[in-house]
Parts: structure tokens; C-alpha cells; sequence
């Protein structure tokens, strides 16, 4: 029997302590935790939630819990150009699923997921509050409305030459 | 503290306030069907997340029906708890979690002792109303050594996370995702054999379906009896005499021991011993352990580690390696009694009939789902071939008895074969928390004081179904303080008062489940009625009273045993088949 290594850069552990005694290494803090450290990095690999689980005191078990019960929270490296598509009441029934479905098939992706090269990813949201401009669909902070299949190409042609 | 009345089925109920409604009509007879609702009241855990709504009931004024689990009673309230529309939401919801079930009833491990098919029974659900547009969750299903997680059973009580967390504190079970892909798993959906579970089995005792059940090694056991060229040897623990009478209709309390052992001759056992010698011989090294460390620390030894922790339960000892891996030297050395017994049965009873230890298949019958793990464990086999070959629940023995066509009420009452069958009553009161301490006190008592218990051989000082509990001794002048708890939570506050230098505990005696053995994940099933565990203590305390010898050190068979073989407790052959050493199994976050 040996013991269960889990490996780690040590700037992104500093990183997560730094985080963690801004909260006190409060467990009641997880939430908060979670969202700096994503902010941070990213997304939410296994050894970033084990560091965090060992900061705040926690299992594990319960900070993937908490990780995979909010759609806020991903496990997946996300796309320099994060793009999410509303699909609450409104957009929804405006049409977001075709929107949805065109920027999967030119994509190539499916919801949940990063290109290959790492630009774009693609994620389904609850409302923006901008329920006027349904469907809505936002590539990072910029928000597009009205977005119909055929604006799909127009949208994705925009970022084609940014790095 | 301030009452409220109220009608609950036109009948006037008055309870304290914040009493839930369930409780409340608990208290005038109506049973309000259930399924995630889980009450322990003897061990303080209740488990109500409002989950699965089977509990609904009408309350007069409010537009929503009401979890009467989770919802608490106030002045005046109606409740109606069989309304048509009660009666239909029930309904509804028994079949939606039905629809998300597979249908394998008949041949599902938990089939007779499912929570979820006794609701369906008792709602006289016939069909499920759009079976076939139903969307199913499923999973890929996990074997450890000792526990068995088939998540397409799971209905997200999350009773199993209750235990794990809030009772064991061990955190290897959580909740995760939503919808229908929401189960209850260790971080990352990991196999449970890498996660920090201990294998105690609590999940299992309280899981409401098929979900969490034990590995199964009763195949495998018959495949030994059947082998003519295999001798099989049987021992049982304390814990499973004081149960195994439930399965077969009997009051909790019951004691089954000769129709047990009877039951195990016919079953096909060429020997059938018992797990309390081996305790008794657990006594001899333990007692003596605990005298030297004690006798080093009063001659001022600055070394010795002190309180002594009993090493008896595979669950504690595996929770002190993955949760206080830096306390790993303070259990004692000495081994459980089932390996023991095993490291016994394979040298000393196998030359004894002169049979090699390939031929020999020891098999153990205990309460308790990490003995299954721990007979696994590396160290307790020799060149490949376990010390232990397979321990079996409990339950499983009721299942051999049944299938085999025995009523077990029905069989001789037969005693345990010579020389691994002679056990004390020290040896017996293991299978209880606060036993173990209580059978290495009647043996270090002696051996320090050089006196005689005489009649004061019952420290109820020492008993009792509190979590921890704390009691001192008098050695001739020499108090020792002893501490007790049962539970791994509360083994965490004790090793947290160790740690911290708080503690001034002498020895302390450890087991993992609720009320110790006689509680384990192996035994009959309580279905949340905790009472069941302490009729099976009385039962445990009743046969050590009726015991002809009562102390550890005076049994017969264990004097020979050192005699012929062993020499000394604690010398060099004591050493190396009786003794282990334990291992750091933690996490370990690295830098990269």
C-alpha cells in the first residue's frame, strides 16, 4: 500500500493559498473559493480542487460535488473565446437550439467542449437578461442578439484572425 | 419547552415545538411512508434532505403539498396525510423513481430487503406510466475489496453520504452533478478503493436500495466446501451470534450460537471454530502491550507512545492511515482477532493435522464488511496464500443457511471444535464497544496487580452506547484512564485531543460502527431502527455472563497455544505471526 500522490505547480499551489486565507480557509467559503480560483485559472482541473479541498479542510469529494453541481463551475480548459448560448424561455423559443446547433457542426464541437486549438468553447446558459434581443449568444464579454443559424458564420468569421 | 397542538387525520396531536410532522404523527400512530428519510436516533444522525417527496401531505392552507420529513408542525395546523391527492402525488412519485430503476428485481442482492420494492409493494404499483419514454441513467459499476456500488440503483437519498460524512467524517462519498446524472461517488467518480474510504460498510447499512451492497464470496466458499482435498475452517466473530437469529424471524437479542455452529457443520465445514479465541489471544498481546508501554511510561520513558489504541477494526485502522497517517505508531501492534486466528489456523492448527497451508481455506464470518478488505491486505499472506482466505458477511451466512434448506431455529445447539473453539467471555464481549477495553482490562488488572477480580469482573464503568465515554480504573493505586468511542467521528475527537497533547487518556478502544461490531455493514439489516443494535448488545453482554471462564489469560486452549507453540506474548514468534505494522496511505499533494 502506498499513499496517493496528486501533483502540482507550485506557483498554482501559492496561488490557491493566496485564495484561501482571503477566505480564512472558511469551508463555509467553498463557493467563493471556487469562483476566484476559476477566474484565475481558468477552469477547475482535479489537482486545483484537491489543493483546495486540502486548504479549506474539505473531502475532496465534496468540492467535485460542488464543482459539478453549478454549470458556472467546468473541469474543462476553456476556449480563449468562450461562447455561450442562451437558451432560457425566450431565446429559446426564438430558436437558440438551431443557433446551438450550427455553431456545434461548424464547430465541430459539442456542448461542454474546446476546439482542438484551443479558441473557442462552447456552453449553454439560463438567461443574460437581455430576454429584448432573444436568442442571445455571448463570445466572452461581447454579447450578440437576434442571432439567427445563417449569423453563425459571421460571428465565428470575426474571431478568424485574432489570435 | 414551549408546545404546539395540531390535527393531524382529525386526530389531535400536542409535541414540542419544531417537531417535524412525521414525528408528530409517529406519536398517534400514522406511519407516513418514507424512502430518503433516515432517523438513527441512538447515534444523533438524521438524514432529511426532502429529497424524494414520498413522505407529501397536505397541509390546510398551503398551496403546495408538504415533505412531512422536513417540515416542521406549528399551532394549529391540519394535516391530511391520505387525501386523494396525497395518495396520487405518492403514487406518482414512487413510479418517476421507478422509471429511472432497473427492473432486476428478482435477481437484485437486495430483492426481500429493499426499501424501494417494499414501497412498491405496500403502493400496489403495478406498471410505470410511460416506462417506455423514460430516460435511464447509467453507470458503470464498481468493485472494491469489500463494498460493491451499482449507481443505477442509486435514488439519491443520500443516506450513504450522512454516514460517510456527518457519522464517519471519513468524506469519501458526495453527491454530484444534477438531473439524471446525478449520483453519490467519491471526488472524480474515482473507484472507491482510491478514495478515503475505510470500507466500514455504513453506506451499505443504510443504503434504502440495491445501490451498495457487499462483495459476495459465498460462491466462492461453497467452490472450497466442494473440494474434497480442501480442509475448510469456519470462525465466527462475538457480533454475528448476537444477530444472525433476525434473518430467520427471531426477536433482536436472540442468541443463535449452537444452532449456529450446528449450521455451519452441515453446511460442510470440516472445522468450525470461533473468532473469540483468537480475541482471547488478541487480549494476551494487546493486555501485555499495554502493560509494557505502561510500565515504560511510569518508569519515565519519554518515547513511549501513550494512550495505547486498540488495532482490532480494519475500518479504524485504515481511517488512522488515510486521515492521521502521522498517529500511525499509537495503535497497538497486535493484529485482529480474524487475522489472528488466520495466522494461527495456517501454522499451529495445520501441523497439529498435519496439513499444508495450500490445503487449508480459513473462512471467516463476521459482522462487518473491512474484514473483507483486510484479509486482502499484503502483509497477512505468506508467499501468495492469505492467512484469511475469505470472509463473509453475516448476511451472506443467512442466505447459505437458507439455501441450503436449514431453519436455523430448527437446528441441535452444538459447541465450537477443539483447540480454536474455546473461547472466554472476554473473548465474547469484543463484538461491543467498550468490550475489547473492558476483556484487556480484566487481563492487565490481573497481571499488574498480581491479584484476583474475584466477583468485580463487570467494569460497567465501560458500557454503555454513548459515542465517547470515559471511565478510570483503579490499578492498586495506579488510576489509569480509559476512553472509548465508537464511530469514527468520534474516534476523530479523541485523536484530535492526542494530537494536540490534550489527552489524558492511558489506552482507548476504537470501533467504527455504531455500537461497534454488533452495528457492522455485514449484519442484518436495522432499517433505522437502532434499538435492534442495542438488544444486540445485552445479547453479547448475556453470553459473557454465562460464560464459564470470563477472563482472557485463564482460557485453556490459549495457555496450551503459548505453551506448545507461541512461547512468550510479545516474543519473537508472537512477533511474527501475531503483530503488524501500519502504513501512510494519505493524499500527498507534490509540487511538479
Amino acid at each position: 500500500m502506498s499513499r496517493i500522490k496528486v501533483k502540482i505547480k507550485e506557483q498554482d499551489l501559492t496561488k490557491i493559498r493566496e485564495i484561501c486565507q482571503a477566505h480564512n480557509n472558511e469551508p463555509g467559503e467553498l463557493i467563493n473559493v471556487l469562483q476566484q480560483t476559476q477566474e484565475h485559472f481558468g477552469y477547475l482541473p482535479a489537482e486545483i480542487q484537491e489543493a483546495v479541498a486540502q486548504e479549506l479542510g474539505l473531502p475532496v469529494a465534496k468540492v467535485y460535488g460542488v464543482v459539478t453541481f453549478y454549470s458556472f463551475f467546468t473541469m474543462i480548459p476553456q476556449g480563449r473565446y468562450p461562447i455561450s448560448i442562451c437558451t432560457g424561455t425566450a431565446c429559446y423559443v426564438r430558436g437558440a437550439d438551431n443557433v446551438l446547433q450550427e455553431f456545434k457542426r461548424q464547430l465541430g464541437i459539442a456542448v461542454g467542449e474546446t476546439s482542438e486549438d484551443g479558441k473557442f468553447s462552447l456552453n449553454c446558459l439560463r438567461c443574460v437578461g437581455a430576454c429584448g434581443l432573444a436568442p442571445v449568444v455571448l463570445v466572452g464579454d461581447k454579447t450578440y442578439g437576434r442571432v439567427a443559424p445563417d449569423g453563425v458564420k459571421d460571428i465565428l468569421a470575426e474571431y478568424q484572425d485574432k489570435e | 419547552m414551549e408546545n404546539v397542538k395540531l390535527t393531524i387525520d382529525n386526530k389531535q396531536v400536542e409535541v414540542p415545538k419544531g417537531t417535524t410532522i412525521y414525528k408528530a404523527a409517529k406519536q398517534v400512530g400514522i406511519d407516513i411512508p418514507v424512502l430518503c428519510y433516515m432517523n438513527l436516533e441512538d447515534i444523533g444522525i438524521e438524514n432529511k434532505p426532502g429529497g424524494c417527496r414520498v413522505c407529501s401531505v397536505e397541509v390546510e392552507g398551503r398551496k403546495n403539498l408538504a415533505p412531512a420529513c422536513a417540515t416542521e408542525v406549528f399551532d394549529g395546523m391540519d394535516v391530511k396525510t391520505h387525501t386523494m391527492r396525497v395518495i396520487n402525488a405518492r403514487r406518482t412519485v414512487v413510479e418517476f423513481i421507478l422509471s429511472d430503476h432497473p427492473k432486476d428485481c428478482l435477481t437484485c442482492k437486495k430483492s426481500g430487503n429493499c426499501e424501494l420494492q417494499d414501497l412498491a409493494v405496500r403502493l400496489g404499483i403495478r406498471e410505470i406510466p410511460g416506462q417506455e419514454y423514460a430516460e435511464m441513467s447509467t453507470y458503470k459499476t464498481d468493485y472494491s475489496p469489500s463494498i460493491v456500488r451499482e449507481l443505477d440503483k442509486c435514488i439519491m437519498c443520500r443516506r450513504c453520504e450522512s454516514m460517510c460524512n456527518d457519522f464517519q467524517t471519513v468524506g469519501a462519498l458526495n453527491a454530484f452533478n444534477r438531473g439524471f446524472d446525478a449520483a453519490v461517488a467519491p471526488a472524480f467518480e474515482m473507484d472507491l478503493q482510491y478514495s478515503p474510504c475505510t470500507y466500514c460498510g455504513q453506506c451499505v447499512a443504510v443504503c434504502p436500495t440495491g445501490a451498495l451492497t457487499e462483495v459476495d464470496h459465498s460462491r466462492d466458499l461453497i467452490d472450497a466446501i466442494s473440494d474434497p482435498n480442501t480442509t475448510v475452517v469456519a470462525q465466527t466473530a462475538p457480533a454475528v451470534r448476537a444477530a444472525l437469529g433476525e434473518e430467520f424471524g427471531q426477536e433482536p437479542g436472540t442468541l443463535v450460537t449452537g444452532k449456529m455452529v450446528s449450521a455451519l457443520r452441515r453446511l460442510g465445514f470440516d472445522y468450525v471454530f470461533d473468532t473469540d479465541f483468537a480475541a482471547d489471544l488478541t487480549i494476551m498481546e494487546e493486555g501485555t502491550e499495554l502493560l509494557d508501554r505502561l510500565k515504560r511510561h511510569l518508569d519515565g520513558d519519554q518515547d513511549v507512545k501513550l494512550p495505547m489504541l486498540t488495532s482490532c477494526c480494519p475500518a479504524w485502522v485504515r481511517f488512522i492511515e488515510h486521515h492521521f497517517p502521522d498517529m500511525k505508531d499509537i495503535p497497538s501492534s497486535a493484529r485482529s482477532p480474524q487475522q489472528m486466528f488466520g495466522s494461527i489456523a495456517k501454522t499451529y492448527f495445520a501441523d497439529k493435522i498435519e496439513t499444508k497451508r495450500e490445503n487449508m481455506v480459513v473462512v471467516s464470518i463476521m459482522p462487518c464488511l473491512a474484514k473483507k478488505y483486510e484479509s486482502q491486505r499484503e502483509e497477512f499472506s505468506v508467499e501468495g496464500n492469505p492467512d484469511v482466505d475469505f470472509s463473509v458477511s453475516t448476511r451472506e451466512l443467512a442466505h447459505l443457511i437458507r439455501e441450503a434448506n436449514f431453519n436455523l431455529m430448527d437446528m441441535p445447539e452444538e459447541d465450537f471444535d477443539r483447540p480454536m473453539g474455546e473461547s472466554t467471555g472476554a473473548g465474547v464481549i469484543f463484538g461491543t464497544t467498550g468490550g475489547v477495553i473492558e476483556a484487556a482490562t480484566r487481563t492487565a488488572y490481573e497481571m499488574h496487580t498480581g491479584g484476583n477480580l474475584d466477583g468485580n469482573i463487570d467494569f460497567e464503568q465501560l458500557r454503555g452506547f454513548e459515542g465517547i465515554r470515559k471511565a478510570t480504573v483503579d490499578f492498586n493505586g495506579t488510576p489509569i484512564n480509559i476512553g472509548i468511542a465508537h464511530g469514527l467521528g468520534n474516534a476523530r475527537k479523541l485523536l484530535e485531543a492526542i494530537r494536540s497533547g490534550e489527552s489524558e487518556f492511558h489506552a482507548i478502544e476504537i470501533m467504527a460502527c455504531p455500537g461497534g461490531c454488533i452495528g457492522g455493514g455485514g449484519q442484518p439489516l436495522h432499517h433505522n431502527d437502532t434499538t435492534i443494535l442495542k438488544a444486540r448488545q445485552k445479547a453479547i453482554y448475556e453470553e459473557d455472563k454465562n460464560k464459564p471462564i470470563r477472563k482472557s489469560h485463564e482460557n485453556p486452549e490459549i495457555q496450551t497455544l503459548y505453551k506448545e507453540f507461541l512461547g512468550e506474548a510479545m516474543g519473537e514468534k508472537a512477533h511474527e505471526l501475531l503483530h503488524t505494522n501500519y502504513f501512510d496511505i494519505s493524499r500527498k499533494i507534490e509540487i511538479s
